[in-house]
């Protein structure tokens, strides 16, 4: 039988206000108080009120995660048809095409390979930007400047540089797509509600979906990998039962939960939680991590188990701002894991896990044999 | 039983039709629920009840008491009970 994952045993919500600071500030761990947080119309996703001179930078237009009801409603409702599951079910081929293309080039390149520069980065990141209609040429090097921008890199100057490409190169995208805007999700955006968005509102859709749909699914798909690998017997169940690839993909997908923090949240007014009151204006961060039974990325205090009922986890967030490309992400890891046990059915680390290096969200190396 | 949703509140996860697609669609115009089937047989109930419970934004509720545990009275069903610590 499997095991539930909801681990409300203990109320866990603190307050972690930092030394000095004037506001009370807020840690929710526990799935009840997650849950109940992120799904309460009284906290925003906007910085506190107080903050709001020096936080308004913080705002990017087109980021769904930066806006309230109901100018969240509105945005989220121009981008929606996007991400149906009919339209999800269309990107199926490509995905399949590309996935087909990395597993030809990962059998090409010969024993051992590194499984993130050669399947999880080029998959995710050709299939990101086929569906944001981005040319095939300039794909690698805009997956590049996502990588270099990630958060944790520590060499400061390039990671702005990076972040300056990226920015640089989708502007002028999107100014190309406005004079010809093309059958991909951004042009059909620009046909369909171009005149209701602003330069700067398209542009963070942009730049938002683009990263996200790179970023965290590779992430995720690298992760996952790693914690089938693991897990040797769930991975043997998974090749006698390639019918629980569903069941697998998700169950990755809350071990990994690759945002380990949802987006901090600000109460509006007094919202009592567990027995605690959240006072107007004061801001909560929800781990879903946490709430989710892991531990560290990588390290799934909840064994791995593919047969779990897992339906409630919420590494895809809860609520308004639940993940919009969480139909892409399934879909994608389905067809990539699927692809690459079909192909590698004895596929195996060729390092020791503790040799693997971690970055904030992902495993950067992932050598394999088979 | 009977199965209501709150377009209005619904932010179009497709979980449901995913999950339950005999029961829910989803729009292609705006990506929120439709409801094909306010009244799901028994063998439906089980998949009925598990999507109210995870539906993000509690757009599905399910009414009336068919079943041993009916939720009933309008109220998104609650999330699974843990009955052990993990």
């Amino acid at each position: 039988m499997p095991r539930p994952l909801n681990d409300s045993q203990q109320s866990r919500l603190v307050v972690t206000t930092p030394p000095g600071s004037p506001d009370r500030a807020w840690l929710a761990t526990g799935y009840a108080e997650v849950r109940a947080i992120l799904g309460d119309d009284r906290f925003s996703t906007l910085p506190p009120a107080a903050n709001a001179s020096d936080s308004r930078r913080l705002i990017q237009p087109g980021n769904l995660l930066h806006y309230d009801a109901p100018e969240h409603t509105r945005m989220r409702k121009m981008l929606m048809p996007e991400f149906t599951l009919r339209r999800v079910r269309t990107l199926e081929p490509l995905v399949e095409r590309v996935v087909t293309e990395r597993l030809d080039a990962l059998e090409h390149a010969g024993q051992p390979v590194d499984l993130i520069s050669h399947f999880v980065w080029p998959t995710t990141s050709l299939v990101g930007c086929s569906i944001l209609g981005i040319p095939r040429d300039d794909q690698a090097e805009l997956a590049r400047h996502i990588d270099t921008h990630r958060i944790d890199n520590p060499d400061r100057e390039q990671r702005e540089a990076a972040g300056n490409a990226y920015l640089s190169y989708l502007s002028k995208y999107m100014r190309q797509k406005r004079r010809k805007p093309g059958d991909d999700l951004l042009g059909r955006l620009i046909v369909e509600h171009g005149a209701e968005l602003t330069e700067a509102e398209l542009l963070g859709t942009a730049t938002t979906l683009l990263a996200s749909l790179i970023q965290n699914v590779a992430g995720t798909l690298g992760l996952g990998t790693l914690a089938l690998l693991e897990n040797p017997e769930q991975l043997a169940l998974l090749l006698k039962r390639p019918e629980l690839i569903d069941h697998a993909v998700e169950e990755v997908i809350r071990s990994v939960s690759v945002i380990a923090m949802a987006s901090p949240r600000t109460a509006l007014e007094d919202v009592p939680i567990a027995g605690r009151v959240i006072r107007t204006g004061e801001t909560v961060a929800c781990s879903l991590l946490g709430a989710n039974g892991t531990t560290a990325p990588g390290e799934p205090k909840a064994p791995l188990d593919i047969t779990r009922d897992n339906s409630g986890h919420m590494a895809f967030g809860h609520g308004i701002h639940y993940c919009i490309g969480a139909l892409v992400t399934r879909m994608e890891l389905r067809i990539a894991i699927a692809g690459l046990l079909e192909r590698f059915p004895t596929v195996r680390l060729a390092v020791p896990p503790d040799g693997l290096r971690f970055s904030s969200r992902a495993v950067e190396t992932l050598p394999v044999v088979w | 039983m009977e199965v209501r949703v709150d377009r209005d509140r619904c932010a179009g996860s497709g979980l449901c039709v995913s999950y339950a697609p005999e029961v829910f669609d989803q729009s292609e115009d705006d990506g929120k629920v439709l409801l094909k089937e306010p009244l799901p047989g028994t063998g439906a109930a089980g998949a009925v009840r598990a999507m109210a419970a995870r539906c993000p934004t509690g757009a599905i509720t399910v009414h009336g008491h068919g079943h041993a545990h009916g939720h009933g009275h309008g109220e998104p069903a609650a999330p699974r009970e843990p009955s052990e610590a993990v």
